[in-house]
């Protein structure tokens, strides 16, 4: 036992080595990554754990070793469990004989998603247990117990951390590391395993006739909790329930909500001795609606009559105005207090040095009036520059494009998607592009790592997540397998090269592929790569900020005229851009 | 108001804000102290505006609430200036004097504010302004700019500095102990000028 100042994700990793689990899989995602990228370094390691090219094949892999009898863990953000949500729906027939646990990180207020799905919502759909903490503790807590829990039940249980747990530090109580002893076997067993008519059709009936037992044991667990103080009464889940806490008057009941499905009897016991039950919880209305169910003539608050949003996440002041709304009075009083008006915003933007930069630099100047389909990644951001004109999902770019061409629009259309965003749901979009006959450009932005989540390898990479050698597969040999006849490879700093090559493309019929290869400027610094600082010479330049446009963070107006900070990576496409050869690399001149 | 004290560290996406925060959360630890924390992570790190919340003694949620931090730690002016709406009332702000213009305001071609006009709208708060950058070159590292800042800011916090210097020593790299140290006390010696 030892108590630490850990993330939540650290925390949940932590954990999952005291289970100990033996299996791990998962495909990056913020606010998921961390649990995975804190696994793959540890030294002594009894378990295999690969980064997954996406996360239908990360959770096919980690069912497939929990029906080995091993413990499996399966990470990823909450869209990913979309891509999932095939397997994960059939998973709940077959059910487990090793511990299988689903986490899948919600991102209520969308800080780093495209959505604010509930993860919740797919636990009741698939009717499997769903575990939701509160505190990095409970966290911790929680997916250390998950696994037994999920073999006394023969199912997937989903975990469902929220950004602010995920995201958020605490002091936590370890206990020790485990070794396990487990090895898998597959024991044969067509009648759980091959999923055929007359097999499913009991599965299905199995399933369901799990669900009374599963409710009180749950309701047992000591994740769902409740004390009995007045007439009325706060219900909250998650990371709400913390907010709740610090502001709860002395005189109100709580419920705390941290594990799903409930038990509608003890729920029910619960609500009936109140006159008034606020529910507060983020995102989908899933504790109230089952509070509805069995409220009788007990008056409910939440969503459902607007004393709570749908949408975004919660905070002390936001838990603070819906109680003041729903009558009940916040131990704390808040000020209104808000931001300053008029100052400058300072988004995310892409790195001084990014490779993406300069890629969408040629692409707006070769397709002027170009439709730019883009993807999931830090070129998202591309926005910024004009140059991403649609983002819906991981691997949508090729097949947004294409489906733009079908429609009948005459204009040039180039997506654009990143290396590990293409391995992991590009592929089958080129491969349909082709074989319907699109005609479109597809650039790769090729920076050999999945750069947003915090640099994690991929197939194209030539190492595995432990970091060790494995077989570089050929982007280029994918696309010409996928029937692409023009694959030309760029650097994504030289500006000729890539104009030409857009050119070239775009002079030809089908669908084509560019791919713009460079490494991601914060893996090269920290390989050691050292390129020199650029500077502008204030002779020869004539102020007309064509380079100031380009939008690199180390390019800051001085005056008049532009200066290039100690931001430089010395990439050069600024000297590129300069139509009077005033930026060179310092010590040139 | 919550019996606690709340810490917002808040800078630009790389200047340690995050160890910053770690600092004082195993400050807490060090002393048998509750403690939580958020911060930012994923995309919003590049080079966008960051804030960590730290609650000293924190039994509940990580966050805090706008008009409630005791202190706010800022690596940047200007984002001192954002983040101005946090602090209660009575509270204080220790910043770098030093700010980085948002590459925004360039490319849009709009004009960029002066380190006069943040102050004067910082104005009626109470206000710690520091050169970072000069006493962490003094120490021996730029990089050690945030740990400057930390030291500036001891005087305000519930923490021994003695808690703090070893929460220092355990989380920096080896190598660069000794310039972290001299940057702890350097900022600290200039904090010192701050208190009333």
């Amino acid at each position: 036992m030892s108590k630490q100042y850990l993330l939540g994700n650290e925390a949940i990793a932590h954990g999952c080595l005291e289970s100990p689990v033996d299996f791990v899989s998962g495909y990056p995602g913020t606010p998921s990554s961390e649990v995975i990228d804190i696994l793959r370094v540890q030294g002594e390691r009894g378990y295999h754990v690969e980064w997954s090219v996406n996360e239908k094949v990360a959770l096919e892999n980690a069912l497939a070793a929990a029906w080995c009898g091993v413990r499996a863990l399966c990470t990823m953000k909450h869209v990913g469990l979309n891509v999932a949500a095939d397997p994960l729906m059939t998973s709940a027939y077959t059910g487990v004989t090793g511990g299988l646990v689903i986490m899948s990180a919600d991102d209520p207020y969308a800080h780093s998603s495209q959505n604010e799905q509930d993860t919740r919502c797919y636990a009741a759909f698939a009717r499997i247990p769903c575990l939701d903490p509160s505190t990095i503790q409970e966290a911790h807590d929680m997916v250390r117990d998950a696994f037994a829990l999920s073999e006394e039940f023969g199912l997937p249980v989903l975990f469902r951390p929220t950004t602010r747990i995920c995201h958020s530090k605490g002091d936590v109580t370890l206990g020790d590391v485990k070794a396990s002893t487990r090895v898998g076997r597959f024991v044969k067993d067509p009648r759980q395993y091959v999923v055929i008519p007359a097999h499913t059709r009991i599965l299905h009936k199995k399933l369901n006739e799990k669900q009374p037992g599963i409710k009180r044991r749950l309701a047992e667990s000591g994740y769902n909790t409740c004390s009995v103080k007045g007439r009325d009464a706060v219900i909250a889940s998650g990371i709400s329930a913390t907010y709740v806490q610090e502001l709860l008057p002395d005189d109100v009941s709580f419920m705390k909500i941290g594990a799903y499905p409930i038990d509608e009897a003890w729920l029910e016991e619960f609500v009936r001795r109140h006159e008034k039950v606020l529910v507060i919880e983020e995102l989908a209305p899933v504790v109230e609606e089952v509070v509805r169910q069995v409220a009788g003539c007990v008056t409910v608050h939440g969503k459902k009559d607007g004393h709570s949003p749908y949408e975004g996440e919660l905070s002390p002041r936001a838990v603070a105005k819906i109680m003041e709304s729903a009558g009940i009075r916040p131990k704390i009083q808040f000020v209104d207090a808000d931001p300053l008006p008029d100052i400058p915003p300072r988004p995310p933007i892409m790195c001084a040095g990014c490779p993406h930069r300069p890629v969408f630099h040629a692409m707006r100047k070769v397709f002027r009036d170009g439709i730019y389909p883009s993807d999931i990644g830090c070129y998202t951001l591309g926005l910024q520059l004009g140059a991403v004109d649609t983002a819906i999902c991981m691997g949508a770019s090729v097949t947004v494009g294409s489906g733009i061409y079908h429609s009948g629009e005459e204009s040039d259309i180039v997506s654009t998607i990143g290396d590990s965003t293409f391995l992991h749901t590009g592929i089958p979009g080129l491969l349909n592009a082709v074989y319907n006959g699109a005609e479109m450009i597809l650039v790769i932005l090729d920076n050999r790592t999945t750069g947003m989540t915090g640099h994690q390898p991929n197939p194209a990479t030539g190492v595995t997540a432990t970091g060790e050698a494995t077989i570089p597969v050929s982007l280029e040999a994918i696309c010409r397998a996928c029937g692409v006849h023009f694959v030309e490879t760029v650097d994504s700093y030289d500006l000729v090269g890539l104009e030409t090559a857009m050119k070239d493309a775009k002079a030809r019929p089908g669908v084509k592929v560019i791919i713009a290869r460079q490494p991601c400027v914060i893996t090269a610094r920290r390989a050691g790569i050292k390129r020199g600082r650029y500077r502008v010479d204030p002779d020869l330049c004539t102020g007309c900020g064509l380079c100031v446009k380009f939008g690199c963070p180390a390019i800051e107006i001085a005056g008049e005229k532009p200066h290039i900070s100690d931001l430089c990576s010395g990439c050069g496409v600024c000297a590129q851009i300069c139509p009077f050869g005033a930026i060179a690399k310092e010590g040139r001149r | 108001m919550s019996p606690g004290y709340d810490v917002l560290v808040v800078g630009i996406g790389g200047q340690g804000t995050i160890l910053a925060s770690n600092v004082l959360g195993e400050a807490c630890l060090i002393e048998g102290r509750p403690v939580k924390g958020a911060e930012t992570h994923g995309m919003a790190q590049r080079g966008g505006s960051v804030e960590s919340h730290i609650r000293i003694d924190g039994e509940y949620g990580p966050l805090i609430t706008p008009g409630t931090a005791d202190i706010i730690i800022s690596f940047d002016l200007l984002e001192a200036l954002r983040y101005k709406h946090y602090v209660r009332p009575g509270g204080k702000i220790v910043a770098n004097r030093h700010f980085v213009v948002p590459t925004s305001v360039f490319v849009q071609g709009a004009a960029a504010p002066t380190e006069e006009e943040i102050r004067a709208r910082l104005g009626d708060v109470g206000l710690c302004l520091l050169d970072a950058e000069a006493m962490a070159a003094e120490a021996g590292s730029p990089l050690a700019a945030n740990i400057v800042m930390l030291g500036a800011a001891s005087h305000f916090l519930p923490l021994s500095p003695d808690s703090l210097r070893k929460a220092v020593e355990k989380l920096v790299p080896q190598k660069t102990i000794e310039i972290n140290r001299k940057a702890f006390d350097l900022g600290r010696e200039a904090g010192a000028g701050c208190r009333e």
